[in-house]
């Protein structure tokens, strides 16, 4: 069984964890560096991404995770997840953990009165995903290892890169575990190889 | 089609908040400190509670420049407070951009029957609750996320914890209810029906819930964080205190960390004094916020 993990410093934690199991993970909460060890995956929650940063950086997560992600095990990030895997931020200078080849704009559709939600398509996963958008960034930018898996009003907020993946959007706020089945799908392909 | 202001959407946001602590301001620079502390949201504010307290009168909504300047400041969430069935001024902060509106009991209620119909609202609301009664009648109203009322203002965690400990109890006794008694419970909490039934399968509210209302140390926060709250509110505690920035670190980490006592003991050190406090029986009840909202 494949074991991944949730990064539970702050954000939609219980959520996530509840996802995994259902698609067949064990699912545990890391909030420490020694967490990290025998999973096969992370997945970064939605949050505040200068919260979830400030304490990656205090416990030695950031490092940590960066070194997860260099050894080839597979990071799913949603939301504030996204903007911390992102190589390049808008109107930053540096990025979190700058894994996954990606340029995000933050709180890009708007303030909370301009969240809401919509079905998408998202290639590979469903032609009808429950997408909530909750002060949501997008993908700016996808490099060219990536693929774009899902669009909303032409703006890119789903995308693969290697064994990164990030949503724009949560799915850990609907019951449609489609996404986090693909994200399993992907760690266990990434354990094989 | 697109479609803003759902409950998933509005109740969603609180969720995103969960684990964090969220921090009352009053200017621009205060907020960007409790943003760089590592602050979930800021609350706008004109007066911090413990000096709307000592002010006395009508306390309103907050200036709107002190909202503008501060949703100017920050990239986090930024929310304000309305007056207890203050309609109006919950239209004009929400056409503000203000991405979280309090309909709060620190503030003098502009209504002494009704709260703010907060279903009609594109932007989500918190609300304060002493119990799950008035809970879940603050989100049968349209309320996303609740909050612990304790008393605002005090530096005196006593009241939250009552407050959460009253809930956490009533919450467990519904789950534990058989199906056919839940009627005669939504009639003695004041409860609606459905959102009650909901308790009784969830074995917790419908939507997130904080602690607020005193809590002035690290310990504090993780005391209310083991008593089940999801993230806390700290209103008057940090910028009363000797060393806010520092001091708005210690408790961001105490919430994330709520069981690791040596951590908690660490960040705890060398904060200087905390907010001076005030004994709840030292307070004439006509002066008790928490009594405030129906």
């Amino acid at each position: 069984m494949m074991k991944i993990g949730v990064l539970a410093l702050q954000g939609a934690v219980i959520e996530h964890l509840r996802m995994l199991e259902e698609v067949g993970a064990t699912a545990v909460s890391v909030k420490r560096v020694e967490e990290l060890q025998d999973l096969d995956g992370l997945v970064i929650p939605g949050g505040e991404s200068t919260t979830i940063s400030k304490l990656m950086h205090k416990y030695g997560l950031m490092d940590a995770v960066r070194k997860f992600g260099e050894a080839g095990k597979p990071i799913f990030g949603t939301c504030a997840g996204a903007i911390l895997l992102a190589k390049e931020i808008e109107g930053q200078l540096d990025a979190h953990l700058g894994l996954m080849d990606i340029k995000v704009a933050r709180n890009a559709f708007g303030r909370q009165k301009d969240s809401f939600e919509v079905n998408l398509p998202v290639v590979g996963v469903a032609a009808d995903y429950p997408a909530v958008f909750i002060r949501a960034p997008y993908l700016k930018h996808v490099g060219e290892a990536g693929q774009v898996l899902a669009k909303h009003e032409d703006k890119i907020v789903v995308a693969r890169d290697r064994h990164y993946l990030a949503a724009a959007f949560h799915p850990e706020l609907t019951e449609d575990t489609r996404l986090h089945k693909y994200f399993l799908d992907m760690v266990k392909e990434a354990k094989k190889a | 089609m697109a479609q803003v202001g759902t409950d998933r959407v509005k109740r969603g946001m609180a969720e995103m908040q969960k684990g964090g602590v969220i921090m009352d301001v009053v200017n621009a620079e205060q907020a960007k400190i409790a943003e760089a502390a590592g602050a979930v949201a800021v609350m706008a504010l004109e007066r911090v509670p413990s000096d709307i307290r000592a002010a006395g009168g009508v306390a309103r909504m907050a200036d709107l420049g002190i909202v503008e300047e501060v949703l100017k400041a920050v990239s986090i969430p930024v929310m304000a407070k309305a007056r207890i069935g203050h309609f109006v001024e919950a239209r004009v902060l929400e056409s503000m951009g203000v991405d979280y509106l309090d309909e709060s009991e620190v503030l003098t209620p502009a209504d002494d029957l009704y709260h703010i119909n907060k279903k009609e609202f594109t932007v989500p609301f918190v609300c304060g609750a002493r119990d799950l009664g008035e809970a879940l009648r603050r989100i049968g109203e349209g309320a996303s996320m609740i909050r612990t009322k304790g008393e605002p203002g005090t530096g005196n965690i006593v009241e939250a914890v009552r407050h959460m400990r009253t809930m956490m109890a009533q919450i467990r006794k519904v789950q534990a209810m058989s199906y056919d008694e839940l009627m005669a419970e939504a009639k003695n909490l004041g409860a609606p029906y459905e959102l009650l039934e909901y308790v009784h399968k969830n074995g917790k509210l419908p939507v997130v819930n904080f602690a607020a209302g005193g809590i002035a140390t690290p310990a504090d926060a993780a005391l209310m964080m083991q008593l089940g709250s999801e993230g806390v509110f700290v209103g008057s505690g940090i910028f009363k205190s000797d060393n806010p920035e520092k001091f708005a670190r210690a408790i961001v980490e105490a919430t994330t960390h709520y069981t690791d006592y040596e951590l908690i003991a660490r960040v705890s050190k060398g904060l200087g004094t905390p907010m001076q406090g005030i004994e709840i029986s030292k307070i004439r009840e006509v002066d008790r916020m928490q009594d405030r909202g129906w």
